[in-house]
C-alpha cells in the first residue's frame, strides 16, 4: 500500500535502455527539486508569510494606504503606456528581422538585446543623464519648463527602454519557425501589406505574441532598477509600486512592504499561469494540425 | 551463430493491437535474414527487442542455447545499424568506429589497426580524419557499418539501413552490402518495407503483417509458394480479385476457379496472380470462349510501354480491373490495340482462403 | 525600378521600408541616443580624474563583486540549470508542470520582490538564515547573499537555453552507444553532454550577464558595506545621488566594457567549441 502511494512521486523514464537505474534518477530529482526549494520556492512563499504576518486585517489595512493607491495608478499608467508601445516595436522588429535579409540585421539583432544585457541602473543612468538638470537635454527642458527626470514622463520613459526587448524576442522564434510561406501564398492571392500582417502573420504567432504582452506587462509594472534612479523617489508622485516596496522596506514597515509586494507577486503567478495556459494551447492545436 | 526467437509478444501501451505478437523463426546462420513488412508490421519492434532497445512481454530470444532476453543491451555484444545514421556528430570517424573499442578498453595500437581494418572494409580509406557533417548519406552510412562492425558483434541488426538514402545511393550500398557479407560471413538480422531490397539480399525471408509472422522461407519459396494472399500481394506484383465459393468452386466475377480442399460455399476467397502469370490470347469468334471457367473476356483500357515489356490494363467484366505483363515480342505478334477485347486466362492464379479484414 | 531592384535583394514581401524604418527610429531613439549620452558625458572628466574614479580601492572591490559574484552565480546557475532541464525532459513525475512553470518565477517577479523575499528567508532571523546561522554560515548581508541572489535571478536563463536542445536530442545516437556497450555515464560524458555544451555555454553567458547588471534583487540582501557587500551598481547610484555625473558614466562605462568584454570572450568560446569540439553539430 505504500509503496504504491509512494510509486507515484517516483521519477519515471519512458526508454529504459536509455536511462539511469532508479536510485540515480531518484537522488537527480531530489537535487534538483531541492535546489528549486532553496532558491525559488521558499522566498516565494515568503513574500505571502510576510505580509499576512500581522493577520489579515493589517495587510489590508496596508493596501489601503493613500500612497500605496498612488503608486497602483502610476504603475498601470507606465504599463498602459509602455506595453502597447513596446508590443508594435516589437512585432515590427520581428517582422524586419525574419521577413527579410539585408546588411546589418545582426547589429540589428544586437541591439535590440542591448537591455537585456546592460544592468538596469545604467539604463537609467542615461535618462538621467540626457534629461537631467545637468544633463545633455536639460537647460532646454528647463527653459520650456517640462520636468523628465524626476517626474511621471522619465518613468515611462525608462520602462519603455527596459522592457522593449521582450515582445519582439518572444515573437522572433516564432516568426522563424513559421516561416514565409503562407505570407507569400498571400501575396501571390493579391493582399497587400498590413492585410498580411493582421490576417495571416500575427494569428500564426498568437500564443508567442500573448505571451510576449504578458511578459512585458509584468516587467514594466514590476520594474524597480532603472525606474528607482529616475524617479527622485517622490513620496505620492514619483513612485511605482515597486519603489513603494523599497521605501516601506527602508522604513522596516515589513507589513506593509511585503503587503505591496504580494500583488506585484500575484500578478508574476498570473503570468507564468497564463504561459503554461498558452503553451497547452500551442502544443494542443500543433497535435490537431498533425493529425 | 544459432539466433532463434520464440513467442516474442510485445504490446505499447495498455489497449489496442500488440505491436508483435507469438513471433517465432529461426536465424540462417552466417546468412542475412530479412524482416519484411509495411509500416506498423512489428519488424522494427522485433529487431529492437533482439537488440535489447526495446522489452517483450513474453518471449525468448535463444542465442546459442541461451536466453538474453534478461541481459541489457550494453552487455549483448550485437552490432546495430541505424536508418538515420545516429552518428556522433561531434567525433572524427576513425573516432565514431573506435567508440566501442574503447568501451572494451582495448589497446591504442589495437584500436588504431581495427579502425583503419575497417575502413578499407567499408572503402573509406583517407577519411579517417573527417567529420560526419563532411560526408554524403552514403559515406554516413558506411561509418556506421563500420561502427558496428569494430567490436567483433557475434551477430548484426540492421533497421532500414538504407531508408534514408536516395533511391541510386540505396541501390550502389545493397550491391555493397551483399559485398560485405560475403566476405565477413556475419549472422545478420535486416528490417525492411522494401521488398526488391530483401529479395535481392536476403538468404531468408521473414513476411510479417500487423504483428504477426505470415510465412517464412526462401525469397524463391515466397515469392513462387506464398502462403497467403499478403504475402503474395506484398511481395512482388499482383492482381488481387475477390469472389465467394459457390458449388464447390471460388466464384468471381467473370471466371470461376478451383479451390484448394472442401471449403463450404459462402465463404469468402481471393485469387492473386502474377501480372506476368496472365495469358492472353486475341478473342475470335470461333472460340469458343467460356468454354473454360478460367477464362474470361478483358476489354483493354491502357497501353504502356515500359521498354523492356508492356503492361496492359484490362478490364474485366463488372468492375474487376487486372494489369497483365506482356513481352515485347508477344505484344507486337498480337498486334493488340487498346479498346480490344481478348481472351483472359487466370489458369496460374493461387486461390487462398483466409478471413480478410481490410 | 530601384525598389523593384532593392525587393529583389532584400525579400518579396511588401513594408520593407515602412518597418526597417520603424525599427531604426525606435532603436535609435531609445538605445543609441542614450549610448552617445554616457559617451559624451564621460568626456567631463580629465584623466587622472577618470583613473581616479574607476580605480578607487572602492570600485575595484565593488567590481570584485560583481562580477565575480555573477561568474560564480553563473557557474552554479549552468550545473543547475543542466540538472533542472534533465530532470524535466527526461523524467516524468508527479508535478512536473508545476516545476517547469517555477523556474520562470524569477524572469516574471519585479526585483525588488525577489531581493526583499530572499532577505526575508536567509537573513539571521529567517526560516533557513537562522538554521545556518547557529553552524556560524552567514548568507544574509554578506558575499554568499550576493551570489544567492544573482543565481536567483539567473536560473531561468540557464535552465530554458538547455531544455530544447535536450529536447531534440535525438535519442538513437543514445541507442547507438548503448548497443556499442557503453554505460550510462560514459554515454552521457561522450556522447551526450558534447551535443549540450554550447547550449550551457549560452546559458552560462544570460546568466551571467544578467547577474553582472542585477540590482534590485541584490541590494536588499547585500548589506551594501562599501567595500565590502557594494556591487557596481550601487555604487553608480551613490555617485547619482551625489550628483557626481560624470564619475557615475565613468564607471557605467567601465561596467559596460566589462560586459562586453565577457560576451566576446564567450562568443569566442562558443566558437572555439564549434570548431574543436563539436565540430557544427
Amino acid at each position: 500500500m505504500v509503496r504504491e502511494a509512494a510509486a507515484i512521486f517516483v521519477p519515471r523514464t519512458d526508454s529504459p535502455a536509455r536511462s539511469e537505474p532508479l536510485p540515480v534518477r531518484a537522488a537527480l530529482l531530489g537535487l534538483g527539486l531541492l535546489f528549486l526549494l532553496l532558491v525559488v520556492v521558499l522566498p516565494l512563499a515568503a513574500v505571502f508569510t510576510q505580509a499576512f504576518e500581522k493577520g489579515i486585517r493589517a495587510y489590508l489595512a496596508a493596501l489601503s494606504q493613500p500612497e500605496t493607491a498612488a503608486a497602483i495608478k502610476l504603475t498601470l499608467l507606465t504599463a498602459v503606456i509602455a506595453v502597447p508601445l513596446n508590443t508594435i516595436f516589437g512585432v515590427a522588429a520581428a517582422w524586419t528581422l525574419t521577413k527579410y535579409r539585408f546588411p546589418g540585421r545582426n547589429i540589428l539583432i544586437t541591439l535590440i538585446d542591448l537591455p537585456f544585457t546592460v544592468s538596469p541602473v545604467i539604463s537609467g543612468l542615461i535618462f538621467v543623464l540626457l534629461f537631467g538638470t545637468r544633463g545633455i537635454f536639460g537647460p532646454w527642458l528647463d527653459t520650456h519648463g517640462t520636468k523628465i527626470v524626476f517626474a511621471t514622463p522619465g518613468i515611462v520613459l525608462a520602462t519603455i527602454f527596459v522592457t522593449f526587448p521582450f515582445v519582439a524576442r518572444e515573437i522572433l522564434p516564432a516568426l522563424q519557425a513559421a516561416g514565409n510561406a503562407s505570407e507569400e501564398a498571400a501575396l501571390t492571392l493579391g493582399a497587400g501589406g498590413w492585410r498580411i500582417l493582421f490576417r495571416v502573420t500575427l494569428p500564426k504567432i498568437k500564443w508567442a505574441l500573448i505571451y510576449g504582452v504578458i511578459l512585458c506587462n509584468a516587467r514594466a509594472m514590476g520594474e524597480f532598477g532603472a525606474v528607482s534612479v529616475v524617479s527622485g523617489h517622490i513620496r505620492g508622485v514619483t513612485n511605482t509600486v515597486p519603489l513603494q516596496v523599497e521605501i516601506l522596506y527602508n522604513e522596516y514597515d515589513f507589513v506593509g512592504a511585503f503587503a505591496v509586494a504580494s500583488l506585484l507577486t500575484l500578478l508574476a503567478l498570473v503570468t507564468l499561469v497564463i504561459k503554461k495556459v498558452v503553451e497547452h494551447w500551442q502544443a494542443s492545436l500543433n497535435d490537431g494540425r498533425k493529425a | 551463430m544459432k539466433v532463434r526467437v520464440e513467442g516474442l509478444t510485445k504490446q505499447f501501451g495498455a489497449q489496442g493491437v500488440p505491436a508483435v505478437h507469438e513471433a517465432t523463426f529461426e536465424v540462417a546462420e552466417g546468412g542475412i535474414t530479412t524482416l519484411l513488412g509495411p509500416s506498423g508490421s512489428g519488424k522494427t519492434t522485433i529487431l529492437r527487442i533482439i537488440a535489447g532497445l526495446e522489452t517483450a512481454d513474453d518471449g525468448r530470444v535463444l542465442v546459442g542455447d541461451e536466453d538474453i532476453i534478461k541481459i541489457p543491451a550494453r552487455k549483448r555484444g550485437f552490432g546495430f545499424v541505424f536508418q538515420n545514421f545516429a552518428l556522433f556528430d561531434h567525433m572524427s570517424v576513425r573516432e565514431n568506429i573506435a567508440f566501442g573499442l574503447r568501451v572494451r578498453r582495448a589497446a591504442k595500437a589495437e584500436i588504431q589497426s581495427r579502425v583503419d581494418e575497417l575502413l578499407g572494409l567499408v572503402q573509406l580509406e583517407g577519411f579517417g580524419d573527417r567529420y560526419p557533417g563532411q560526408l554524403s548519406g552514403g559515406q554516413r552510412q558506411r561509418v556506421g557499418f563500420a561502427r558496428a562492425l569494430a567490436p567483433h558483434p557475434k551477430l548484426l541488426l540492421l533497421d532500414e539501413p538504407f531508408g534514408a538514402l536516395d533511391a541510386r545511393v540505396r541501390a550502389e550500398l545493397r550491391e555493397w552490402l551483399r559485398r560485405l557479407h560475403d566476405v565477413t560471413h556475419l549472422t545478420s538480422i535486416m528490417v525492411t518495407h522494401d521488398q526488391e531490397e530483401a529479395l535481392d539480399l536476403s538468404d531468408r525471408l521473414v513476411v510479417m503483417d500487423r504483428g504477426r509472422i505470415q510465412q517464412v522461407g526462401t525469397p524463391t519459396e515466397i515469392y513462387a509458394s506464398p502462403a497467403t494472399s499478403f504475402v503474395a500481394s506484398f511481395v512482388g506484383s499482383a492482381n488481387v480479385l475477390n469472389g465467394v465459393v459457390q458449388q464447390g468452386r471460388a466464384q468471381f466475377a467473370a471466371t470461376s476457379l478451383s479451390v484448394p480442399g472442401n471449403i463450404s460455399d459462402g465463404v469468402k476467397v481471393r485469387a492473386v496472380v502474377r501480372p506476368h502469370d496472365i495469358r492472353i490470347e486475341r478473342a475470335s469468334a470461333e472460340q469458343p470462349v467460356l468454354a473454360e471457367p478460367q477464362r474470361s473476356i478483358g476489354c483493354i483500357k491502357r497501353i504502356v510501354d515500359l521498354g523492356t515489356h508492356v503492361k496492359l490494363d484490362l478490364g474485366l467484366t463488372t468492375h474487376e480491373l487486372v494489369t497483365v505483363h506482356v513481352s515485347r515480342r508477344e505484344f507486337e505478334t498480337l498486334g493488340l490495340l487498346q479498346g480490344e477485347s481478348v481472351l483472359v486466362d487466370l489458369d496460374n492464379a493461387r486461390v487462398f482462403v483466409e478471413d480478410y479484414v481490410v | 525600378m530601384a525598389v523593384v531592384w532593392r525587393r529583389r535583394r532584400v525579400g518579396t514581401l511588401p513594408g520593407f521600408r515602412l518597418t526597417l524604418g520603424f525599427t531604426l527610429l525606435y532603436v535609435g531613439i531609445m538605445v543609441l541616443l542614450p549610448l552617445a549620452a554616457l559617451v559624451l558625458k564621460t568626456s567631463g572628466l580629465t584623466w587622472p580624474e577618470f583613473w581616479a574614479t574607476i580605480a578607487s580601492p572602492r570600485a575595484l572591490a565593488a567590481y570584485k563583486l560583481s562580477f565575480g559574484g555573477a561568474f560564480l552565480a553563473a557557474a552554479i546557475n549552468a550545473v543547475a540549470g543542466l540538472l533542472l532541464s534533465w530532470v524535466l525532459v527526461r523524467y516524468r513525475f508527479l508535478g512536473r508542470n508545476l516545476v517547469d512553470a517555477i523556474i520562470d518565477l524569477p524572469l516574471a517577479l519585479p526585483t525588488a520582490v525577489a531581493g526583499i523575499a530572499l532577505t526575508a528567508v536567509y537573513a539571521p532571523n529567517g526560516v533557513v538564515g537562522a538554521i545556518l546561522e547557529r553552524r556560524g554560515i552567514h548568507i544574509a548581508f554578506s558575499y554568499p547573499g550576493v551570489v544567492l541572489a544573482m543565481v536567483f535571478v539567473g536560473l531561468p536563463f540557464a535552465v530554458r537555453s538547455v531544455q530544447p536542445v535536450l529536447m531534440d536530442l535525438d535519442p538513437q545516437i543514445e541507442e547507438a552507444a548503448v548497443v556499442l556497450g557503453a554505460s550510462r555515464l560514459r554515454t552521457f560524458v561522450r556522447v551526450i553532454l558534447p551535443v549540450l555544451t554550447p547550449s550551457i555555454i549560452t546559458g552560462f553567458t544570460l546568466a551571467f550577464a544578467r547577474a553582472v547588471g542585477e540590482y534590485g534583487s541584490v541590494v536588499f540582501i547585500s548589506g551594501n558595506l562599501p567595500g565590502q557587500t557594494e556591487i557596481v551598481p550601487l555604487l553608480i547610484v551613490t555617485k547619482l545621488e551625489q550628483f557626481q555625473y560624470p564619475q557615475a558614466t565613468a564607471l557605467a562605462v567601465v561596467m559596460l566594457a566589462g560586459s562586453l568584454m565577457t560576451l566576446l570572450a564567450v562568443n569566442f568560446l562558443q566558437a572555439w567549441n564549434r570548431r574543436w569540439v563539436s565540430h557544427g553539430s
